[in-house]
């Protein structure tokens, strides 16, 4: 969102403001309706090049499917076309092409070629057919093309990524699946499978699109393309999980510890000991399904150092190290827990907020470090306004409103457990993120140093000793947290 | 011989003419006085005239408290200006040599902007953004103190918007969220609980 400044904005907004409604409506009801009508189904043809990877919409004309030629080859070069004497004269860096529009012959570095369809032009628009592609763009761009017409998949030179898959013998057993390249796949769930689309990486089939492992837990995975996009589909018979490692080079399907551990509990002597923490691994950890009493998150990480407490030490050290000794005191207290970040990875507000609400746990607890003051602050949202739920339909920078009862009793437990050790503690409202987008009691808990020290900061004894006290406080209400519908 | 009703009738069109020129020479002039307001960058006005009593809500890094402390001020009639004025007696507070909230030096309220219906946009300069300290108590205290000082002395606002030089961005300084809008009865029950220990 842009804002302009400037003293003409000052003049009489009111009466402007008034005048600008009637156009201002009109607009958003036709954005509306354009939205509605074409976001969802819109086709693109995927690009992947060494210069850049990129999305170009499909224009339909006549029950084909065609392609805005100079928008689909812009990122890659020089490009300039212009309409004369009939014809639409196109040129990529020093080639030049020459369409007439309406025939179905074209001229490309001075040699015929013949297009499936008609070109069209349109507003200055040269478009070719989709289909033409695979014996058009070869002579435009002097190289090796792949073009997937049914996956609208277009590789242009060697730029393919490929994968192998392997299910290994440990137990549980796990699914290590390493790219050539990094990978960042967008992953969802459904019971029994574990969704990966890949998006921005050109990603291809390893050979086959059906992969067999001759494995109970995950017997099976799919490759397919659709719309620019590729997918892998891993079938599971428990719930999984994925880790990326390896710089992205790997991601690792396999249950979460708890789920593993349950499962093999069902079937040996019940244990005396407490139930187990889990770890996201060095990475994100994206879990199928799983029920977790607590998720905790080290704030910042990766790119994002947060504050600087002193020369060398950032925040994000401190809030990891203290999110494990936290993880540590609650699973010593039977309580299940997710850490989201186990690892110096950068993640956004909303992936933590996401696997957060996935985990289903009855409280988040996101840990801050400062160096300014001394003891702990706890903090719960500061949601500003009413969101407007629909049904289960929640407004996201409102989520937490629901919840805010139960936050404040966890943060009232955990201050008054602080204050009987004696250490300095306030409790506030803070409008941070991701805590407003959380569907369960969520925490802030901000350590800093006992006294004048700030390297006290990272002495194990003092987190430890604070993550304990939290944990103490958390189990007080337990029952609370966890009592009725969320 | 010219008939009677033609001499008239170009004397009319004549009339016409000679005062659509005048009308259009008048609009330019207006024209070219708005391109000079709109062309010429911001400068901030000299606070001059009678001064009336504020409160600016001052933050306290040492206790990490919000506190009301009143001031005498210059304020221009315009509600827009006013805001202005005001965040700017509030910046002076925490430029001072003796600040009890520092902030980084070159920090300055770009503008004010008042929308109907009751909400003001607040835009920062990059140097404030940039420049600030990061910790959620102390951007916390920023933000309060802002949005306080403008609500307690520009009545009708109840949402606040914060930009950074004119455009949205995630974070104060990597802590407080200013992606959201700010509804000021939040925030006004968030200064009572930062003013007190």
């Amino acid at each position: 969102m842009h804002w302009s400044s400037g003293n003409g904005f000052r003049s009489d907004r009111r009466s402007r403001g008034r005048r600008a409604r009637v156009p201002f409506v009109a607009l958003i009801i036709v954005a509306s309706a354009l939205l509605l009508s074409g976001s969802p189904d819109e086709k693109h043809v995927s690009i992947y090049s060494t210069a850049a990877n990129y999305s170009v919409p499909v224009i339909q004309r006549n029950n084909l499917d065609y392609l805005a030629l100079l928008e689909a080859l812009e990122p890659l070069g020089t490009v300039s076309a212009n309409a004369s004497g009939g014809r639409w004269n196109f040129r990529y860096n020093d080639i030049n092409s020459e369409f007439v529009p309406g025939q179905t012959r074209a001229r490309v570095r001075g040699k015929d070629i013949d297009l499936t369809a008609s070109f069209l032009l349109e507003n200055g628009h040269g478009l070719v057919p989709l289909s033409s592609l695979a014996t058009l763009l070869p002579r435009i761009l002097g190289g090796p093309i792949t073009f997937n017409e049914a996956g609208r998949r277009l590789f242009i030179g060697n730029v393919a990524v490929h994968f192998t898959a392997q299910v290994s013998n440990t137990n549980p057993p796990k699914l290590v699946m390493n790219f050539t390249a990094p990978v960042n796949p967008t992953i969802s769930t459904e019971p029994g499978k574990l969704r990966m689309a890949f998006t921005r990486e050109p990603l291809v089939a390893p050979g086959s699109q059906a992969l067999t492992f001759g494995s109970k837990l995950i017997p099976s995975a799919t490759f397919q393309e659709n719309n620019g996009a590729a997918e892998v589909v891993v079938i599971s018979t428990m719930p999984v999980m994925a880790n990326f490692s390896n710089d992205g080079h790997t991601i690792t399907i396999a249950p979460p510890v708890a789920v593993a551990t349950q499962t093999q509990l069902s079937v040996q002597p019940p244990s005396t000991t407490s139930q187990p923490a889990v770890t996201a691994g060095n990475n994100i950890g994206v879990l199928a399904t799983g029920h977790y009493f607590a998720v905790v998150d080290a704030s910042h990480g990766g790119d994002e150092r947060g504050a600087a407490l002193t020369g060398q030490l950032g925040e994000k050290e401190v809030t990891l190290e203290f999110a494990r000794f936290l993880r540590q005191e609650l699973a010593a207290r039977g309580l299940t827990t997710l850490l989201v970040r186990d690892g110096d990875i950068t993640l956004t507000p909303d992936q933590r907020a996401a696997l957060t609400n996935a985990a289903d746990g009855a409280i988040y607890i996101c840990v801050h470090a400062a160096s300014q003051g001394t003891g702990v602050r706890l903090y719960t949202a500061l949601v500003s306004g009413i969101g407007e739920n629909h049904g289960l339909f929640v407004d996201w920078n409102t989520a937490q409103t629901s919840f805010l009862g139960r936050s404040q009793a966890a943060a009232a437990s955990v201050a008054a457990k602080l204050k009987n050790k004696q250490v300095p503690v306030r409790s506030l409202a803070a409008p941070l993120r991701p805590l407003s987008n959380i569907i369960t009691a969520a925490l802030v808990v901000e350590l800093a140093p006992p006294g004048n020290d700030v390297s006290q900061l990272t002495s194990p004894a003092y987190q430890q000793s604070i993550a304990g006290t939290v944990a103490a406080g958390i189990v007080d209400v337990r029952d609370k947290l966890q009592d009725g519908p969320k | 011989m010219i008939p009677r009703h033609l001499m008239i009738g170009v004397a009319f069109m004549v009339t016409i003419a000679l005062g659509m020129g005048a009308y259009v020479w008048r609009i330019r002039g207006r024209v070219d006085r708005t391109l000079v307001s709109t062309t010429m960058p911001p400068v901030a006005p000299p606070a001059a005239g009678p001064t009336e009593q504020a409160t600016l809500y001052v933050a306290y890094d040492d206790a990490g408290v919000l506190r009301p402390r009143s001031a005498h001020i210059p304020l221009p009639a315009g509600r827009q200006e006013r805001a202005e004025e005001l965040l700017r007696a509030l910046l002076d507070v925490y430029l001072d040599k003796t600040s009890p909230h520092v902030l980084a030096p070159g920090s300055e309220i770009r503008d004010v902007y008042l929308v109907d219906p009751g909400l003001a946009v607040i835009d920062l300069n990059a140097a404030f953004a940039n420049g600030h300290r990061s910790g959620v108590l102390i951007e916390e205290l920023t933000l309060a103190s802002l949005v306080q000082t403008l609500s307690a002395n520009v009545p009708g606002i109840t949402r606040i918007k914060i930009l950074v030089d004119g455009k949205e961005r995630d974070t104060l300084a990597g802590h407080v969220d200013l992606t959201s809008f700010y509804d000021v009865s939040a925030v006004n029950q968030l200064a009572v609980q930062l003013a007190g220990q």
